[in-house]
């Protein structure tokens, strides 16, 4: 079984892809918070990535991937028409998801598209969902104009002010949840300090924070622990686990130094890489 | 050989060794240690068995191969009637013949060994085993049926697609199911998580212990029988239970193995450098990272390295380290050598290799730098006292008698706990105190009717052969109810 490339659309030029993935038995499962774990070759390494949209009915996942090691790298070679020959999914608890008045999900980052499906489900149990999105710049803003198809309220933060709030997502966020003392949860995910940062929001208001963990992963199904995080006090599994978790319970240290666990040989293995493809390149 | 066996005088030959790749130099490679009998040396050993009239040997089998009545195939040159025999027993020969504990099943109740001063020993069934299955899959010819390579006849029976079987979970018990359905001509159909089918056969027991080539071998001949394989498939993820039984599968098998790790709750098990055995087992086997860059999986090394444990696993990863290229590799192991769980000859070969061992202690704390690597391993030292419930003597700490291990990669290898993946999915299936599925110990059926389970999921960690004596039972079972008398 292969898992045909339906549609691929450069998000960020070189840097940030979207692909819409033939999967039906996935699509047909697959809830917000879910997350897959792909392969690109026989000789590829697993891969987990949070699932931005999905539609039952056509049988499609949609994934969006930063660029930034070989693996993905090799990914972004993928055309339409291509297969991947691995895909693995739906993994991962899903996103707790209830009518529970307004919800703020905060994105930054490749982060966004998946913040864009939990949305898009709080949205459709009849939630008011506030998004916060950020980047550094308005160009490189991700699902600005899909999360306003549903959100009543898309708040945004540049790094230099060329679109929305000139500052941090959390700047936004902070200033929210000054207005409203009404916001039941606020979802978070993105790069790890930014999670980080968005807990620390949070925290006075009493909010409860909800992030989602993307530790390193070899299986994706409870069998390694290489995901293995601290929450509370209490080490969890973000693959069976979560990879949802309490944010004012996560402890973002240990989990940003153990997503530096394979630093060196990342880097090796992304040298070889691009010596290849230059060589291929016949330069 | 031409005596009645009741006047048959026992001559003392000793065991026939099976020649080895030299320690020095495999730790250098990632090939099979153990290189197989040569024809010579297997008919040497076959000769030494007496043929009993009434063999203890098969008693000590979980699959109760009639171990007498292959070895006299064998005695008589007759090659695939060895191979018959084994096959109408076993599905995974070539597999159970390198992995199976036999110094404690066959082996271990074989009458010769009852007099090893006078006999030299028990009969070496398990590399027997091993001769005929290899020896046999070399001999096929090209274009000879996968049929003949599983049930030693040139046409299988004729399949009968109105009756399907699923099985979750692609390891050695599933995996005993679906050879013996299929072969009874029946539909079935395996659902894998990982991309890879074999279960532990591929993600756990190391190249240099078992070749995947062995395993492909194996399950290339249940694919051109029928038997459907679905990679990348969580049972109750992406299919649940009811949906199989919904969609006409006339029974589940639910073989899931023993899923997650075991950690020891002691400060600094989060630091950069500690890893469970099945990760690191996991990245290495599954993953190919011995070939890292070539491969794309990445794996972590260090100089110095300790294993936690002293089971099978403890020396898959310690000796799996050492050909990584560790300079020390330490077994910590909390009792002594005598009570270590693992198989002998895994010991020996460790050992062999190099591995040393640090018993009687345990880790106290995994001891990071500033970026929280792992530096050492802080140990609480233990003397043997009282024997437990498991009949070993358990071990007690000597109060303020602690020590330090200078190493940079820490393995735990102490078990693992049950996978809620699909415990949790499937309402109604009942499960025992500690959290595995409740199964018939005749049958393997579990509270829900037509849903069978084996394997680690039954019984928590246990052996590849047991999984496959479970997979058979219910395999038995299946088709009894399928197909009835014809069965």
């Amino acid at each position: 079984m292969s898992y045909r490339i339906l549609q691929k659309k450069i998000l960020i030029p070189g840097q940030t892809t979207l692909l819409v993935i033939d999967a039906p038995h996935v699509a047909k499962k697959a809830k917000p918070g879910n997350f897959v774990i792909l392969r690109t070759s026989d000789k590829g390494e697993r891969i987990p990535l949070t699932i931005a949209d999905c539609d039952a009915e056509a049988g499609t996942v949609t994934i969006v991937f930063l660029v930034v090691g070989k693996s993905t790298a090799e990914l972004n070679t993928f055309e339409e028409g291509m297969s991947l020959p691995d895909f693995c999914g739906p993994l991962g608890k899903p996103t707790h998801i209830h009518k529970q008045g307004t919800v703020i999900c905060v994105g930054g980052g490749t982060g966004v598209a998946a913040m864009h499906h939990i949305a898009k489900g709080h949205a459709s149990a009849g939630n008011h969902v506030v998004a916060v999105i950020g980047a550094r710049n308005k160009d490189l803003l991700l699902f600005c104009n899909e999360l306003g198809t549903f959100c009543p309220e898309v708040l945004v933060a540049t790094d230099d002010g060329s679109f929305g709030h000139k500052g941090f997502v959390t700047e936004v966020l902070k200033k929210r949840l000054e207005e409203d003392k009404d916001v039941s949860e606020v979802v978070a995910i993105g790069p790890v300090p930014m999670m980080e940062a968005v807990a620390k929001v949070t925290k006075p208001f009493g909010v409860k924070t909800t992030v989602s963990l993307n530790s390193i992963m070899v299986d994706g199904i409870g069998m390694c622990g290489a995901c293995r995080c601290t929450v509370g006090g209490e080490t969890k599994f973000a693959c069976v686990d979560g990879p949802e978790f309490d944010g004012h319970q996560v402890d973002f240290g240990e989990l940003r130094m153990r997503l530096g666990q394979f630093k060196a040989e990342e880097q090796e293995s992304m040298q070889l890489f691009q010596h290849k493809c230059q060589c291929g390149e016949g330069k | 050989m031409d005596t009645k066996p009741e006047k048959k005088v026992i001559k003392k030959i000793p065991r026939t060794e099976m020649p080895t790749q030299p320690p020095m130099v495999r730790i250098r490679n990632y090939l099979e240690v153990a290189l197989g009998y040569t024809d010579a040396e297997a008919k040497a050993e076959a000769a030494r068995c007496i043929q009993c009239k009434k063999p203890l040997c098969r008693k000590g089998c979980p699959v109760e191969i009639d171990i007498k009545g292959f070895i006299g195939q064998l005695q008589k040159g007759d090659l695939p009637g060895a191979y018959k025999v084994l096959r109408d027993y076993n599905s995974l020969p070539a597999v159970c013949g390198r992995v199976c504990p036999q110094e404690t099943q066959c082996e271990g109740e074989c009458v010769l060994g009852k007099n090893p001063d006078k006999t030299g020993g028990p009969v070496c069934i398990g590399r027997l085993e091993r001769y005929v299955a290899d020896t046999f899959a070399a001999r096929l010819a090209k274009g000879d049926s996968a049929c003949l390579q599983i049930t030693g006849e040139a046409a299988c029976r004729m399949e009968r697609p109105e009756l399907k079987v699923a099985c979750i979970g692609g390891g050695p018990s599933s995996l005993t199911v679906a050879g013996y359905l299929a072969a009874l001509g029946i539909k079935v159909t395996v659902f894998e998580a990982l991309h890879e089918v074999g279960g532990v056969l591929v993600y756990g027991i190391p190249e240099f212990r078992l070749p995947k080539g062995i395993v492909r071998r194996e399950i290339d001949a249940m694919k051109a029988l029928g038997v459907e394989f679905k990679t990348n498939w969580v049972g109750g993820k992406a299919i649940l239970v009811q949906e199989l039984l919904d969609q006409g599968y006339k029974a589940v098998f639910l073989g899931v193995g023993a899923g997650l790790p075991q950690f020891m709750n002691v400060p600094g098990e989060n630091n950069i450098g500690v890893f469970s055995a099945n990760e690191y087992l996991t990245r290495v086997n599954l993953g190919r990272a011995y070939d890292f860059p070539n491969f794309d999986t990445p794996i972590f090394k260090a100089d110095n390295v300790a294993v936690i444990g002293g089971g099978n696993v403890a020396m898959d990863a310690a000796r799996t380290a050492l050909r990584l290229g560790a300079k020390n590799v330490y077994i910590v192991y909390r009792r002594t050598k005598d009570e270590m769980p693992a198989r002998l000859e895994e010991l020996e070969h460790a050992i062999e290799e190099g591995v040393q061992l640090q018993c009687l202690c345990g880790p106290l704390e995994f001891i990071g730098d500033e970026n929280r690597r792992l530096t050492a391993i802080r140990l609480q030292k233990m003397c043997l006292g009282e024997p437990d419930a498991s009949g070993r003597c358990r071990p007690v700490p000597i109060e303020g008698d602690t020590g330090e291990l200078k190493v940079g990669l820490a393995v735990i290898a102490v078990g693992t706990r049950p996978n809620p993946i699909l415990l949790e999915a499937t309402p109604g299936l009942k499960l025992n105190k500690r959290g595995y599925i409740e199964a018939d110990p005749e049958t393997g059926e579990t509270s829900i009717f037509g849903v069978f389970a084996g394997g680690d999921i039954v019984t928590g960690a246990a052996t590849v052969i047991s999984a496959m004596g479970a997979g058979r039972r219910a395999a038995k079972e299946i088709a009894r109810r399928l197909l009835g008398d014809e069965a």
